[in-house]
């Protein structure tokens, strides 16, 4: 894992109205590692996810991207940035007019030259990856959350990225599909080798998953470490945040650093 | 009081200049992309289905009692003056040059209009538009550039449709249930219409075709806060694009009328 930070955030301000979501927002993740945002619902994580990709442009602040900054960049030039990101969306947004086959699809035929053949090849493989196969003639409709998680995630791995984003990745799922999620997560990272970052508001997952954990609250980044470090943390923020979500469950999860090795992904 | 009125007014006719540059932006993106690079047929053929095919069998019932209902209103006032031999003319005028066009757009805004609205808007609120960006396309190439040349290209046909059947309902009503001699309803006919009223209608039908496009697509883009705000886009962008229909008809006609009286006649 090399130290020079592929993303960095310097003082992120953004508003929506007269609400102020992002008060100075300062990040920078590291090539490879598994960087997990958390923080309370609504607190502004998925608007700053969104930044990382250029889905949402600043007030003030800046984007950098491999030391490009990508706040000065038109919708048109970061179409090449956005290629080197795969995103999976809170509600997987399956374009739900095209089956599976074609949603994994689709990035592939707007940004390589491949024959259908190799189009059709290529999303077998992806569905492959998050341990689906045969499905492509399906509609999204006809696929419950959990599989329409993994097909999103399959598009998103489509383009092998550089970096994936998860925006709330187990949500509205049920602890067991969410583990599922996680483990899938995990296997990803292995298999693509991409930097990966995660929103997320459960903390028995960010756990699970995460290099690198940092939290969202007010507008601002208060706290930052490793797994250990966060569930050790004495920032009263962050105690309360961990104590009111995970609760007892808090107790089975072990960190992903001592288990890596050992887990079966 | 009277300074709080001002305030009102000039936030209203901000909010309207912003608005108003909004769609001009919307409607330049989408012409230039109309200019640089065409959509595939994948993509263009499915909407030029729903656009054109699907709308036919509205589009001819419309016209048919449209054209039969106006040849028994022309009768009833022509036969009080002696002149139902101008019926003919009177009332394939009015089909080609305002009703064929106007209703014809009208069916068009809301049986695709507002279906576009929903389901950009819904593609909105789902995150699918953030999606198609995140993977490196323009949301304005893939989804509303098929759309805009399904509607601009198609309107006219469909007009066309509408003008023969309306023509064909307002003869048969003429002349087999109100007894005018088919000769005379004919030949008033062509001696007093033009070629031009014919040309008049279709220019209009594209000029609505391409209203109807752009702002159903464009409240699409911009529906926010779930179902109902996908509903609220859906009514407006049928409304609106109702009211710039029969504002456009008018200033295109007088725009018409001048450039026949000084170039044509």
């Amino acid at each position: 894992m090399a130290d020079t930070p592929l993303i960095r955030c310097e003082g992120l301000y953004k508003s929506f109205n007269s609400l102020e979501v992002l008060r100075g927002v300062d990040l920078e993740v590291l090539r490879g590692e598994t960087l997990v945002i958390i923080g309370e619902s609504g607190c502004g994580k998925s608007v700053l996810l969104k930044h990382l990709i250029g889905l949402l442009r600043p007030d003030a602040g800046h984007v950098y991207f491999a030391g490009t900054d990508i706040t000065r960049l038109s919708e048109h030039q970061l179409i090449p940035i956005r290629t080197r990101f795969g995103m999976l969306f809170q509600g997987s947004a399956l374009f739900d007019s095209l089956s599976v086959g074609d949603n994994v699809a689709f990035a592939v035929r707007e940004h390589r030259r491949l024959s259908e053949k190799e189009v059709r090849q290529t999303v077998a493989e992806k569905l492959a990856v998050v341990g689906l196969t045969g499905i492509e003639e399906k509609m999204p409709s006809e696929l419950s959350g959990g599989m329409q998680k993994r097909v999103a995630l399959a598009r998103a791995i489509a383009l092998d990225p550089e970096v994936i984003l998860y925006d709330e990745p187990t949500t509205g799922l049920d602890p067991l599909h969410a583990d599922d999620i996680n483990d899938l997560i995990i296997h990803t990272q292995r298999t693509v080798r991409a930097t990966t970052i995660i929103v997320t508001h459960d903390i028995v997952s960010a756990c699970r998953v995460a290099d690198r954990i940092v939290m969202l609250h007010g507008g601002r980044l208060i706290a930052g470490g490793t797994p250990e470090d966060i569930l050790k943390s004495t920032v009263a923020e962050v105690r309360e945040f961990i104590s009111g979500r995970a609760g007892d469950r808090l107790y089975q999860v072990t960190p992903k650093s001592t288990t890596r090795e050992g887990t079966n992904g | 009081m009277s300074v709080s009125w001002v305030r009102q007014l000039g936030r209203f006719g901000l909010e309207a200049l912003a608005g108003l540059g909004r769609v001009s932006l919307f409607t330049y993106h989408t012409g230039r992309w109309i200019l640089t690079r065409l959509p595939r047929r994948r993509v263009l053929v499915p909407q030029m289905y729903e656009v054109g095919v699907r709308s036919v069998p509205v589009v001819l019932a419309t016209g048919c009692f449209v054209g039969m209902v106006l040849a028994v209103q022309m009768y009833q006032q022509l036969h009080k003056l002696n002149a139902e031999s101008a019926a003919g003319p009177i009332t394939n005028i009015a089909i080609v040059k305002q009703l064929g066009p106007v209703l014809a757009a009208v069916v068009l805004a809301g049986r695709v209009g507002g279906a576009m609205a929903a389901e950009l808007g819904t593609m909105r609120v789902t995150e699918q538009i953030d999606a198609l960006r995140a993977m490196g396309a323009d949301p304005v190439r893939y989804l509303v550039v098929p759309r805009f040349l399904a509607c601009l290209l198609l309107i006219p046909v469909l007009t066309v449709f509408g003008d023969a059947i309306g023509a064909l309902g307002g003869y048969l009503v003429s002349v087999k249930a109100l007894g005018i001699t088919s000769h005379y309803y004919m030949e008033q006919t062509r001696s007093i219409m033009e070629n031009w009223d014919i040309f008049v209608g279709l220019i209009k039908s594209v000029f609505f075709g391409a209203l109807i496009a752009i702002i159903c697509c464009y409240k699409g883009f911009r529906a926010e806060g779930g179902a109902a705000g996908v509903g609220r886009a859906t009514t407006v962008a049928f409304v609106a694009s109702f009211i710039s229909i029969l504002v456009v008809n008018f200033f295109l006609e007088v725009f018409l009328r001048f450039v026949y009286n000084f170039y044509i006649a």
